[in-house]
């Protein structure tokens, strides 16, 4: 009989468990896992990792079309959307093995089965032969994540109506796709389907693509994705969509009026909800707030010894902000000094093309907090590196505190700019002011060299625009 | 071994003075009891004595110098066998102890002697033209080796280009204080010393959050930065630096009123008596005469023995202080503030004593010559504006003392007796009580007790 006593018992092994789970055991503390599907979770399975390779298949795929001004060409360029998934699902499969491997060589007890709460410190564990059985912990930590929202009339088939799972291993290529939702998870695949070719509809609700994004960067992407050939509706609605044979008939509410159009497919990204269900909160202090679990700044539950992370303790829904959760809880029940996580130093990206990546504030949020702002733009046309990939779309903006000097924000959209925030980030964390921002020394000829001139100009000191 | 001359403590609480002027030149002998400088502080200038003999060799901190710390070298005195040149050495240490900013805590005791000192070639040589002891230098490099860095940090001829001053690292005693670029700025924006921040980031780096925390819970700290007197010039006024003096004050002051609760009582003192007992006393008495201040110094010494639950002092650790004596502090007005030098035991005292003490006191106050010891530790203050013609006013309490009396003018009155209206010399005084020692009944008690006494000064002699 296995070991049933534990410091710590996750219960959930996406981003936020697992590396729960691992700092845990770095930290001395006897740690089980509980996972009921995947090791790695939505994001390594069926969300970041998977999509990212399905990404890289259409940018490879957009750039053989558009191989003449490089001097190149080719001919019969076709794809094979079966193994293009296959491809993306072996990504998946290879990660995933990796972090069975990482919680074994870090001595995590992982248990195969759904975990909830039974009782004071014990999680019940069913597996799918329907056998359970009670694992004690000391402390929980819940993980369980979220899943697709879905909202009246717009409920998914699996077939003609997907969510992010069945548009991630599509069967056939569709020719028309219809996109609820411009955030991050619709223009991905919206990106991925109109650069294969198909003819992409979006339906925002909002003013603007992307609303959680800097105005400017939604406007900025609004045009590039209208001139790749997408066709956007903003402040539009879905009242409905109806399953067909061959099609699906979407009830669109376009500038107020209503207009019936039909798809091959339609995708739901209309946000996620948290996994509170059937985990046991039930009947606890646990409070849970339109699908999220409550809690504080050390992911405490208003249970006793029960915490909660990631997707299911609220926005922003993202693997790294799953993570980082994870290990501040667990460095807090072990007693080490910690410091919560600010979420304004959290970053985004979404990784269409061209690429969007942001953190802090906003303009009109830094506005509004009563900041007097100092505002610098720099495009990529004026940066040497992103000419010569001949990919000079896009450009970064920052917004520093005009009194202070603090970066309050940065937004980038073009190449490869989710890679560059970090540079951002770490000045947001180590509270760089615009004077180390500009001492600092960027490599030459790089894309990062934008962010450096966008800080300039945000000081009237711009050098190449 | 040359000695050190240090600046001195001229009173308990004192951090740091003004070196003010130095009375021996760099080669003057001296010898001991002889006055070496002037020293000012908040409150007092002061000489510094030569303890020992010998020959003024070096003045290192030189006249006029502000915020000199206590303890610090002003200056070398050489015995006499030595020269100058065996102080030259330990001065330029000193200074560059003074100056110099390191870059880093030692992480192992720092190297002995200049022989065996480790440092990087450049780094000899450079600290070898610049007459430095590598002795006294703390190394920055791989194993506490010293760098180019290090020396270059110690002669202000760092090569770096760009390199600020505004952005060295701000520090206490030489220790490298860890805090954000952000965190920095603001606390030089509101004028706020970083050395007094605790941080909460990383490691204890003082980030953002801490400097704004700060900012909010002392929004007076503010107002003693150089910075607001330097950064702005107008037609409509001038910006006139505070005196050491002014500073003590206005902290005093607000700390009084912000923290204690005060509480006033008043009472109107004929002194038609009084004023007869010190004209005849006066009319025998050959040099000096009596005030009508020294009689309610004398009053009020007695009145706080009568009623000792009044001579009390806030101590705010759960425990409060009864005075066994009166010692009267009282205010003496300068030009550049006030000071309140002290009558100790004042109930043992009789006039002609206080008054020859008073007077003495007074002189040195306005020439700046008093010793801490006598404007430190008063347990009862009086502070008299009645010679300006002020009928009442109430004063702000002195610290840790309990009660302060503010006595006004003696004027001529209508007042009532036996039913009629009749003139009589009245003088009102007001007594401010910190509540938390001193409750209303026992402030009564003390006042009336004074008017008791001023009114009939014969009581004065039980």
């Amino acid at each position: 009989m296995a070991d049933t006593k534990f410091d710590i018992v996750v219960v959930g092994g996406g981003p936020g468990g697992y590396v729960a789970a691992i700092r845990a055991s770095q930290l001395g503390m006897k740690t089980a896992l509980v996972e009921r599907e995947h090791l790695g979770g939505i994001c390594l399975n069926w969300g970041c990792i998977p999509t990212k390779a399905l990404l890289r298949a259409s940018e490879i795929h957009h750039i053989l079309h558009n191989l003449d001004e490089f001097g190149l060409s080719a001919k019969d360029v076709s794809f094979d959307i079966g193994k293009i998934v296959k491809r993306s699902r072996n990504v998946a499969k290879q990660l995933n093995q990796g972090v069975a491997h990482l919680l074994k060589k870090n001595k995590v007890s992982v248990f195969d089965g759904t975990g909830a709460l039974s009782g004071s410190g014990t999680v019940a564990v069913s597996d799918k032969d329907g056998g359970t059985q009670d694992i004690k912990g000391t402390n929980v930590i819940l993980a369980t994540g979220a899943r697709a929202r879905t909202l009246p009339g717009l409920e998914p088939d699996g077939k003609r109506i997907w969510t992010y799972r069945e548009a991630m291993v599509p069967e056939e290529m569709p020719k028309s796709l219809l996109v609820v939702g411009s955030g991050a998870i619709g223009m991905e695949f919206a990106s991925f389907y109109s650069d294969l070719g198909a003819d992409v509809t979006i339906v925002e609700v909002m003013d603007r693509i992307l609303p959680v994004e800097d105005a400017e960067i939604s406007a900025l992407a609004l045009k590039s994705f209208q001139a790749q050939g997408m066709t956007i509706h903003t402040g539009a609605k879905v009242n409905g969509l109806k399953a067909g044979a061959n099609d699906v008939s979407a009830d669109l509410e376009i500038d107020g009026k209503a207009q019936p159009l039909s798809f091959e497919r339609a995708i739901l990204a209309v946000g996620i909800v948290g996994n509170v269900e059937d985990i046991g909160i039930e009947g606890t202090r646990i409070v849970v707030d339109r699908s999220h679990v409550v809690v504080n700044e050390w992911l405490e539950t208003g249970e006793q010894g029960i915490f909660a992370i990631g997707d299911l303790a609220g926005p922003p829904w993202l693997a790294h902000k799953a993570s980082h959760e994870g290990v501040i809880c667990v460095e807090h029940i072990a007693g080490l000094a910690t410091h919560p996580l600010d979420a304004s130093n959290i970053p985004g990206c979404t990784y269409c093309r061209p690429q969007i990546a942001s953190v802090g504030l906003t303009e009109e949020a830094a506005v509004a907090q009563g900041h007097e702002v100092k505002v610098g733009r720099f495009p990529f046309m004026a940066n040497g590196k992103a000419i010569a990939l001949g990919d000079p779309e896009g450009q970064v903006k920052t917004v520093f505190d005009a009194k202070t000097g603090e970066l309050l924000g940065a937004h980038m959209i073009g190449p490869e700019v989710t890679e560059m925030i970090q540079g951002y980030t770490i000045a947001r964390t180590a509270e760089a002011t615009e004077a180390e921002l500009m001492h600092t020394v960027f490599p030459h000829p790089t894309l990062s060299e934008a962010m450096h001139e966008s800080v300039l100009d945000s000081f009237g000191r711009v050098i190449h625009f | 071994m040359p000695i050190k001359i240090l600046m001195p403590a001229l009173s308990p609480t004192m951090t740091e003075g003004k070196l003010a002027k130095w009375h021996k030149g760099e080669g003057d002998s001296v010898e001991p009891g002889d006055v070496l400088a002037e020293i000012e502080t908040d409150k007092a200038t002061m000489e510094v004595e030569a303890v020992d003999s010998g020959t003024l060799g070096k003045i290192v901190i030189p006249d006029g110098t502000d915020n000199v710390a206590v303890n610090e070298v002003i200056g070398f005195l050489l015995e006499d066998s030595e020269d100058a040149s065996s102080i030259d050495t330990s001065a330029s240490a000193i200074e560059t102890a003074v100056n110099a900013v390191p870059a880093a805590v030692p992480a192992s005791p720092v190297v002995s002697s200049g022989a065996s000192a480790k440092a990087t070639p450049l780094a000899r040589r450079l600290a070898e033209q610049a007459g430095i002891d590598l002795s006294t230098v703390t190394g920055t490099g791989a194993r506490v080796k010293i760098t180019r860095a290090d020396i270059e940090a110690l002669t202000g001829t760092s090569s770096k280009p760009g390199s600020l001053p505004a952005e060295v690292t701000p520090t206490l005693s030489g220790a490298r204080l860890f805090t954000s670029p952000l965190a920095r700025r603001l606390a030089a924006e509101a004028g706020l010393d970083l050395s007094a921040i605790s941080g909460t980031g990383p490691q204890g780096r003082i980030v953002k959050a801490d400097v704004e925390k700060a900012k909010s819970a002392s929004p007076a700290q503010a107002v003693e930065t150089p910075v607001a007197i330097e950064s702005s010039v107008s037609d409509r006024y001038d910006i006139v630096p505070m005196s050491a003096m002014r500073k003590v004050i206005a902290e005093r002051m607000v700390h009084s009123k912000s923290n204690v609760p005060h509480f006033y009582l008043s009472v109107d003192c004929e002194i038609d008596e009084l004023l007869k007992v010190r004209s005849s006393l006066n009319e025998r008495l050959e040099d000096g005469k009596l005030s009508v201040n020294d009689f309610i110094i004398r009053a009020c010494a007695l009145a706080l023995m009568e009623i000792p639950e009044a001579n009390a002092g806030w101590v705010g650790d759960g425990t409060m202080r009864l005075y066994k004596t009166a010692d009267i502090s009282v205010a003496v007005a300068l030009d550049e503030g006030l000071i309140t030098p002290i009558i100790p035991s004042a109930e043992s005292k009789g006039l002609t004593d206080i008054s020859t003490k008073m007077k003495d006191l007074a002189v040195r106050a306005r020439d700046g010559k008093l010793a801490p010891a006598e404007y430190q530790g008063g347990s009862f203050t009086i502070s008299n504006l009645g010679m300006f013609g002020i009928k009442q006013f109430d004063a702000v309490i002195n610290e840790p003392q309990g009660c302060i009396l503010a006595v006004g003018a003696g004027e001529p009155r209508p007042v009532v007796k036996n039913g009629e209206i009749v003139a009589a010399t009245v003088m009102t005084c007001t007594l401010s009580c910190d509540h938390r020692v001193v409750d209303g009944a026992t402030g009564a008690k003390l006042l009336s007790a004074i008017k008791r006494l001023i009114e009939y000064p014969p009581a004065m002699l039980l």
